[in-house]
């Protein structure tokens, strides 16, 4: 498969900022590890979000600027972070009551493979020689209210990361709502993938020919 | 009077038998007790299940532990963390066993076993690799996994303050499990860089009360697991 030019598309950051106006104001919302993080650059004007971090957080600030930071204060990506005015730190079986209880509005992850039904696969390769490792994935696409996916819509070497059935191990089944990728926003509905918008420079085509399943059009139903 | 303070790391560390399990708190380095640690790896008990988050970093505390040989099985959600060596290389080789468990399960386990629930079902994992072998049964229309509960013959755990009582206090993203594990230890050992007498700590403001620990011990100036790595430590 050839890889095409990247010229076309959003970039990682209005990947972000796109991702981030579709947050309401107070939402609690968890950013997986990588991209996801990216969102809370760009928070829209007027708006609150309250990031929760499932080591035992709520509301979480960025990392601190000088470099300066506390070894015991810090993301799931085990970074230095900082605690807002009006920050709550808990324990982990609390941490999880918030996540798989549904309490939190909105879980943003990163992806290996979606699949047109909602399946999620971000944690392993499946290869034997692999060291598995799940961390709260699982748990937070069991439990969060709604589960965006921020990926490339490609892997690096080309191949489509939407398809019609994951092949590699499932983090959950029909979990996810809906992907931003540097290509298109898609909505995941009971007919399969549906385009919500695309990207600058995009047209439907495009995305249809990286895409490993058939794309809906923005605006219409399968089938009429 | 109860006083549960001992001395020294080494002290209260000293009955770990071979073949025990041991619950370690941290989240990365966050909480991990690493001077705990350190005195059980010079006690030498071997053939230990290690239940915690993560598999350590570099070759101090949890890390060290592994290097040493002295664990055939750890129950973790995430072994992989920057500078995390040492487990890939004992996974790869069969010499440490690998039993997976998502996060949250992994809390919930550990509550449920500290608080006397033997199972519980959950929708995390359902219909993934990680329900092979589990009980499956729909609630609510959607599948749940059976899991049970965990306990361990040992925590270790540190806090930022405790009393002769073992009431704890932590410090910020470092208090993670360690108030479920404190729960779930037979004999729960507490490192904490300050032991207040009894009535300095407000009441309203404990997090682990005392009946869940066992053990107090005074560490402080704890290290740090990033600051033993960049200053080029391996211990022992």
């Amino acid at each position: 498969m050839t890889i095409e030019s990247s010229t076309i598309g959003w970039t990682r950051e209005e990947m972000a900022r796109r991702l981030a106006g579709d947050i309401g104001n107070g939402s609690y919302v968890n950013l997986g590890i990588g991209i996801p993080e990216l969102v809370a650059r760009f928070v829209p004007e007027g708006r609150t979000f309250i990031y929760h971090t499932e080591n035992g957080l709520l509301g979480m600030g960025p990392s601190p600027e000088d470099g300066s930071g506390d070894h015991e204060l810090i993301n799931a990506g085990k970074r230095h972070v900082t605690a807002n005015d009006g920050a709550a730190y808990f324990h982990h079986a609390d941490s999880f009551a918030m996540i798989r209880g549904g309490h939190l509005d909105l879980s943003v992850l990163g992806a290996m493979q979606v699949a047109a039904n909602g399946d999620l696969a971000n944690w392993s390769t499946g290869r034997p020689d692999a060291i598995p490792a799940v961390g709260g994935a699982m748990d937070l696409v069991a439990g969060v209210k709604k589960v965006y996916v921020m990926t490339q819509h490609c892997t690096k070497n080309g191949e489509p990361k939407l398809v019609e059935r994951c092949t590699y191990p499932l983090t959950g089944q029909g979990v996810v709502d809906r992907v931003y990728t540097d290509l298109a926003v898609i909505d995941v509905t009971p007919d399969g993938f549906r385009i919500v918008e695309l990207g600058p420079g995009v047209d439907f085509e495009t995305v249809q020919r990286r895409t490993g399943t058939v794309l809906i059009p923005a605006g219409e139903r399968k089938g009429t | 009077m109860i006083d549960k303070r001992l001395p020294s790391a080494r002290e209260a560390v000293a009955d770990v038998p071979d073949g025990a399990s041991v619950m370690i708190g941290g989240f990365g380095e966050a909480g991990s007790p690493v001077e705990l640690i350190h005195a059980l790896i010079d006690q030498g008990a071997s053939n230990l299940t290690v239940i915690s988050n993560n598999t350590g970093s570099g070759e101090v505390g949890l890390a060290a532990l592994l290097k040493e040989r002295r664990v055939t099985k750890v129950i973790c959600s995430f072994p992989k963390t920057l500078n995390s060596t040492v487990f890939p290389e004992l996974y790869r080789e069969g010499f440490t066993e690998l039993e997976l468990v998502p996060q949250g399960t992994l809390a919930e386990r550990i509550r449920a076993g500290g608080a006397g629930i033997d199972a519980f079902y959950t929708p995390t994992g359902a219909g993934t690799p990680l329900a092979e072998g589990k009980e499956v049964r729909e609630f609510n229309g959607r599948p749940c996994l059976l899991e049970h509960g965990l306990t361990a013959d040992y925590a270790l755990i540190k806090g930022r303050l405790a009393d002769h009582h073992g009431n704890v206090l932590y410090n910020k993203t470092a208090r993670n499990f360690a108030p479920v594990m404190a729960t779930a230890g037979r004999v729960t050992v507490v490192q904490a860089a300050a032991v207040l007498d009894p009535g300095a700590i407000d009441p309203e403001t404990v997090v682990t009360p005392g009946i869940f620990v066992d053990r107090v011990v005074e560490i402080p100036g704890p290290a740090h697991e990033s600051e033993l790595i960049a200053a080029g430590v391996s211990y022992p």
